[in-house]
């Protein structure tokens, strides 16, 4: 864990020295010990800062004592003292030649090789000596007559075949360099790309270049990549006050935004350079009479100037990378600007590319004999079209529509119908409409207004549906004229409802939206059916005509939306999904997809011994994803979520969910016949697993689940009474024939699995020591001495016995059981490494032959009455140990172990 | 490189197996080979657990053996001399069956008192104690890699322990099987386990398959041939049928011995020339594979031979018996003189 955490870390700087807590403090470094020296182990001797830092040497000298040493000027007639030139580096010490002392002493590169570049220094130097030289500008003289010398790299360059002027590069033919030097700055369409009328022109050049004539690359001036040195924008250069006072920039205005003016004119030479010079300008000094320039005084940037983008546009010739020299990307530029002859608008660009133009289909020819009216098909006509007449009689008509039962429920929710109903109320035919309340000269001036809206609703809808507003304007009658003309919006969506609806001929699924209100659903349904016949005014039909007006307008709405809410699928999708049967609740329970086939086939192939298709069968089974991982096999299912066997909901209370198994279980039961093998225990507990668990009244247990259940019951209130034992044990018996389920017993008996186990622990504890001691006295008594076998628990405490059997129970309820262990080898642990004489062998084994033979019968009669013993518990206590010793008294002298013994005994 | 490195052997296990079938097929034709099973086997050691055994186990490579028993305990013996090596006790009651992982490090091993442990082996401390069955565990099993243990239950479920996480939950619970699980035997990626409930079935994992074999009969131990082709197994009815992993078709049917009553173990030699299973009369029985007939009927005592345990390369048989472990070898070790290990 540590070592872990230790290695996430990413450590900085070197580590403290771990802390030794076993070592003595270090006694602090006195005053006086605390000296600093040099690398020469010099003392040192720190003087304020103000004072010059170290001291330069002994006591504040420079190697001696004094102060200083002396130099000696020895000349003799021998050795002539040298004239000695005296250089700083004499009156420095070392250290200051060192990487942070005064005079830093470093490699650099020597005269020779340096590259053409000024050495800032020595110009510097030059000024300096410039300044003081007699005549001032003495300098200009020098730098005119530059000697003759060239930096390696040009020296190396000529000797590999290089020309002043030319480029550096391998040697290209003259297409290339065509190219190279046209780039793109002739192009004769906008459209094509530049190689097509490139090549074109070499067409036209390819009479007077050879092949085998090759050319110098162009040179070219490589970018500067200077780095930026102040706080200015990108491609800002400042004013160079020397220019302006020359009065170069003055004239035109210094361009900050074109820094070909300055970088082109110093890399190339001014060849663009105005003539202009020594005149000064502007609007301080005012125009002269003879000057003709004062147009350019004050300066207008634009923002078209600015770049909008980070980057620029790429240069399309590939030749170069975003590195490409500033003339080859404004050559194309200009490439671009002649391509286009209007005038582009400020902030837009010409298109690189041409965009593809749109294909436009001719529309198709008319046949000669076309006539442009539609006509529905005849079947069509059949069905839907309702005349007109009809349909307004209809809806006259709709005010003796159903009469609806009241509703029992709450008083808020009764609608005006029901409430009358409950009232006892007549049905008001004659207020159905509030127009019929108002007075003659009122409801003529209304229904003028009305009219005047309908029409412009009705245009309006023109508008929209120009297929529909023909018959919804028959629809509108005068009896309803409010409604109608507020119901405008949802005219729209009775359209879709009633072309959702139409046709739809089962109505099996359909969702009840208004299950609560009986009347109201029923209204719906009829609403619905008439939608299907495809009955335009299928609301208005359909509606209670005893509602009030408000009612029905929000019936209506209701109803129109929950028929598209609810809609049918489309036949399509409906015939491809179908509705949920169950839907997903506690109801349903898991049961697995594939389920075990019928047994009976199967057991007449077993008994026919025709093991293979009938007796296999194979199912899917997805294992863990982790239990693939770990068993480093690819997951065969991958993306399922499903562990096991595939599994399916279905329906908790279905008898046949549970038949397959309990057919299996049947099915196994019959075939043990008794005379095929012996009736074990495990035998017995399967049978009476099988009854507990088919609770069905089609199998016919031998005793009833209830009952058996009481009993277990009495059993557990029982169990620590002493006087109704005797019954208990009687009851017992009749439940041998019948066990409750496992869980019951763990329900009752797992708190006293423990104990249990430790008691008879104990017990055994004691028996060993009994048998120990027994040992002595009767070694043939052997098989007496208990453990965990069933005869031991019966031997112990008669109280425990309760507990005890259910424990044993518990033991023997599933699956085979385990040979019962023989008592001989609880004291254990002794090995023997077996003689390997044959003749002791022979003897051996010969005796052990006689014993399996009795041996064998012996158990035969044990078995049986294990089966029986939990009928004759107490007999059989009894009489095993007395069969068991008398058993042992005859033969158990030849028992292995009674031979190991014999055969440490011989030496 | 893992279907690399199983190309080959799978062609071997292919030709094996084709060779099988054919000498059950032709078992008249075929001269049919002796081997060494039928000469005698030697009692060479005698083992003294405490408490009846329950399980005797050869490890991986066949130097050590396991046993397991009603002493609660667990013990480790070198095969060679016999020697106690360790002891391992920390079940609450008897101990059913062991396992030891390939590289003799870690042992696993089930328990009536419901759970699994995993043993680190030199050091006898439990690494790991697994709870979760309902029931008595009857059987548990290493995969090839030890990182999952199977242990199979009388609850009717087969659990996949991790052991490398500290998940204390299984992988996954196989409770397919109907009954209790009486066996559980792992090849590679195959699970082979036999219930109470007659099926002996087997998971395919790389597969994704679930075969069920129908035998009728309570299965008391499941085997795999050496050559992985074969199933074997065994059945309260006293039969011990050979069937093909492939198609479930029975190759084998050996009868004689006795298993009507008690969770018995069988096993195939170490190069599938035997069937061997343990007898209620206090037997080994020993067959031919091919042949089908009794090749020798090993005289173990007069209890219940309770398991048997066939050593992994050499003809070397452990059998138990009540409280002891016999270990059997094809020659007698004249050199070695009686040694009496106390323990």
């Amino acid at each position: 864990m540590a070592s872990d955490s230790e290695e996430d870390f990413v450590v900085y700087g070197t580590p403290l020295e771990p802390l030794d807590e076993d070592e003595p403090l270090k006694k602090p470094i006195p005053l006086h010990e605390q000296t600093v020296k040099d690398e020469k182990g010099r003392y040192q001797r720190f003087h304020g800062a103000f004072t010059g830092g170290f001291s330069a040497g002994y006591f504040n000298t420079v190697g001696s004592k004094e102060g200083w040493t002396p130099s000696t000027f020895i000349s003799s007639r021998q050795q002539k003292a040298e004239n000695h030139n005296a250089r700083p580096e004499d009156f420095m010490d070392e250290e200051d030649f060192s990487e942070h002392g005064i005079a830093p002493s470093q490699i650099t590169t020597s005269q020779e090789f340096s590259s053409g570049c000024r050495d800032e220094v020595r110009e510097k130097t030059r000024a300096v000596i410039s300044q003081m030289a007699l005549i001032p500008g003495d300098n200009l003289l020098e730098e005119l007559i530059t000697p003759a010398r060239l930096s390696i790299g040009v020296e190396l360059l000529r000797r590999m075949g290089w020309k002043e002027g030319q480029g550096i590069g391998p040697r290209v033919k003259r297409k290339l360099r065509q190219r190279q030097k046209e780039g793109g700055a002739r192009v004769y369409s906008c459209a094509l790309p530049h190689i097509g009328s490139e090549g074109s022109e070499d067409d036209d050049d390819e009479e007077f270049a050879p092949e085998n004539v090759t050319f110098a690359p162009v040179d070219v001036t490589p970018v500067d990549f200077s780095p930026r040195s102040g706080v200015q924008g990108l491609g800002y250069r400042g004013l160079n006050p020397g220019l302006a006072l020359l009065g170069h920039g003055a004239a035109e205005h210094i361009n900050l935004f074109n820094p070909e003016s300055e970088t082109r004119s110093q890399l190339f030479g001014n060849a663009q350079k105005t003539s202009r010079k020594g005149r000064i300008s502007g609007q301080a000094f005012g125009v002269g009479a003879l000057e003709d320039n004062d147009d350019d005084v004050y300066h207008k940037d634009s923002m078209t100037r600015y770049d909008t983008v980070l980057g620029g546009e790429e240069p399309g010739d590939g030749l170069y990378g975003w590195t490409a020299p500033q003339q080859y990307n404004n050559r194309r530029d200009t490439s671009k600007a002649l391509s286009y002859l209007g005038k582009i608008p400020e902030g837009f660009t010409v298109a690189l590319k041409h965009t593809k133009e749109k294909m436009i289909f001719p529309p198709p020819v008319l046949p000669p004999d076309f006539r442009p009216v539609h006509g529905f098909h005849p079947s069509l006509l059949g069905t839907t079209a309702v005349s007109p007449a009809l349909r307004q009689a209809l809806a006259t008509s709709r005010g003796h529509m159903v009469k609806e039962e009241p509703q029992q429920g709450g008083r808020h929710q009764l609608d005006s119908s029901q409430r009358r109903a409950l009232l006892g109320e007549d049905v008001l035919h004659s207020s159905s409409s509030v127009m019929e309340l108002l007075r003659p000269e009122d409801r003529q001036r209304l229904y003028n207004l009305h009219n005047d809206s309908k029409t412009t609703s009705a245009k309006c809808q023109n508008a929209i549906h120009p297929s529909g507003s023909v018959t919804r304007s028959t629809v509108v009658s005068l009896t309803q004229p409010l409604p109608q003309s507020c119901s405008t919006p949802s005219s729209s969506l009775q359209e879709d409802s009633l072309a959702s609806w139409r046709g739809v001929q089962s109505s099996t699924h359909t969702f009840r939206p208004f299950v609560k209100n009986p009347s109201k659903q029923a209204r719906y349904e009829q609403f619905l059916s008439r939608l299907k016949h495809g009955d335009k005014d299928a609301v208005e039909q359909s509606l209670d005509p005893g509602m009030t007006e408000w009612e029905r307008s929000r019936e209506r709405d209701e109803f129109v939306r929950a028929s598209i809410l609810y809609q049918p699928t489309s036949s399509s999708l409906s015939s491809r999904f179908t509705v949920a049967q169950h839907q997903e609740d506690d109801d349903a329970v898991e049961v697995c997809r594939d389920e075990e086939g019928a047994v009976d086939n199967k057991q007449a192939a077993v008994k026919m011994k025709m093991f293979g298709k009938l007796t296999r069968e194979m199912f899917e089974w997805h294992p863990d994803k982790l239990l693939c991982k770990r068993f480093n096999v690819p997951d065969a299912y991958p993306g399922s979520g499903v562990v096991g066997l595939p599994k399916v909901k279905r329906d908790k209370f279905s008898v046949f969910n549970f038949l397959n198994v309990t057919e299996s279980r049947e099915m196994t039961a019959p075939l043990k016949p008794p005379e095929m093998r012996k009736k074990s225990r495990w035998d017995v507990s399967e049978q009476e697993e099988l009854d507990k668990e088919d609770e069905l009244p089609t199998s016919a247990s031998t005793a009833s689940p209830n009952s058996i259940s009481d009993q277990t019951q009495a059993q557990k209130r029982k169990e620590d009474d002493k006087e109704e034992q005797q019954k208990e044990e009687e009851e017992e018996e009749e439940v041998v024939v019948s066990r409750p389920p496992m869980d019951l017993f763990k329900a009752i008996f797992a708190s006293s699995d423990d104990d249990s186990s430790s008691s008879e622990v104990e017990s055994e504890e004691e028996d060993t020591k009994e048998g120990e001691g027994k040992n002595d006295l009767h070694p043939l008594n052997l098989f007496n001495v208990p453990s965990t076998s069933v005869t031991s628990s019966i031997t112990s405490c008669s109280s425990q016995k309760t507990v005890v059997f259910s424990q044993t129970s518990m033991q023997e309820e599933f699956g085979p059981s385990l040979p019962p262990p023989s008592g001989t080898d609880t004291r254990g642990g002794a090995t023997s490494h077996y003689s390997s004489s044959t003749e002791d062998k022979q003897r051996k084994k010969n005796k052990e032959k006689k014993v399996k033979k009795k041996e064998g019968k012996h158990k035969k009669d044990k078995k049986k009455k294990k089966q029986k013993k939990h009928k004759h518990k107490e007999k059989h206590q009894k009489k095993s140990k007395e069969e068991e010793s008398s058993d042992e008294d005859s033969e158990g002298h030849v028992s292995t172990e009674e031979l190991l013994k014999r055969l440490k005994s011989i030496p | 490189m893992r279907t690399q490195g199983n190309s080959q052997p799978h062609l071997q296990r292919a030709a094996l197996r084709h060779t099988c079938r054919n000498r059950i097929r032709r078992r008249t034709r075929l001269p049919v080979c002796t081997a060494q099973l039928t000469k005698e086997l030697w009692l060479t050691i005698m083992l003294c657990h405490g408490g009846a055994v329950r399980a005797v186990r050869f490890n991986a490579d066949g130097n050590y053996l396991l046993s397991c028993g009603s002493d609660k305990s667990l013990k480790l013996w070198g095969v060679s001399r016999g020697t106690l090596l360790k002891t391992y006790s920390g079940h609450g009651y008897e101990v059913l069956d062991a396992d030891g992982s390939y590289d003799n490090s870690q042992l696993c091993s089930c328990s009536s008192d419901k759970s699994v442990i995993l043993w680190d082996v030199a050091s006898g401390q439990v690494i790991r104690k697994l709870r979760g069955h309902a029931g008595k565990v009857n059987c548990v099993q290493f995969n090839e890699e030890a990182t999952v243990i199977l242990s199979g239950s009388i609850d009717g479920t087969v659990r996949c322990w991790d052991t490398r996480s500290r998940r204390f939950e299984p992988i996954q619970v196989l409770d397919e099987a109907k009954d209790g699980i009486s066996s559980v035997k792992v090849v590679q990626h195959e699970l082979l386990t036999g219930s109470v409930d007659g099926r002996v079935r087997r998971y395919d994992l790389r597969m994704g398959q679930l075969h069920v074999d129908f035998i009728n009969s309570p299965i008391t131990c499941v085997c795999f041939s050496q050559d992985g082709q074969c199933t074997l197994s065994s059945s309260l009815d006293s039969v011990v049928r050979l069937l093909d992993k492939s198609t479930g078709e029975m190759l084998g049917e050996y009868t004689g011995h006795k298993m009507k009553s008690y969770k018995l173990d069988c096993c195939l030699s170490s190069k599938d020339t035997h069937v061997l299973s343990c007898s209620e009369d206090g037997h080994v029985y020993c067959w031919d594979l091919v042949e089908g007939s009794l090749s020798l009927k090993l005289p173990v005592g007069k209890a219940v031979v309770q398991s048997l345990s066939f050593h992994p390369t050499e003809t070397c048989l452990l059998t138990s018996m009540e409280g002891c472990v016999q270990v059997w070898a094809a020659e007698p070790e004249e050199t070695q003189d009686e040694v009496t290990m106390a323990t």
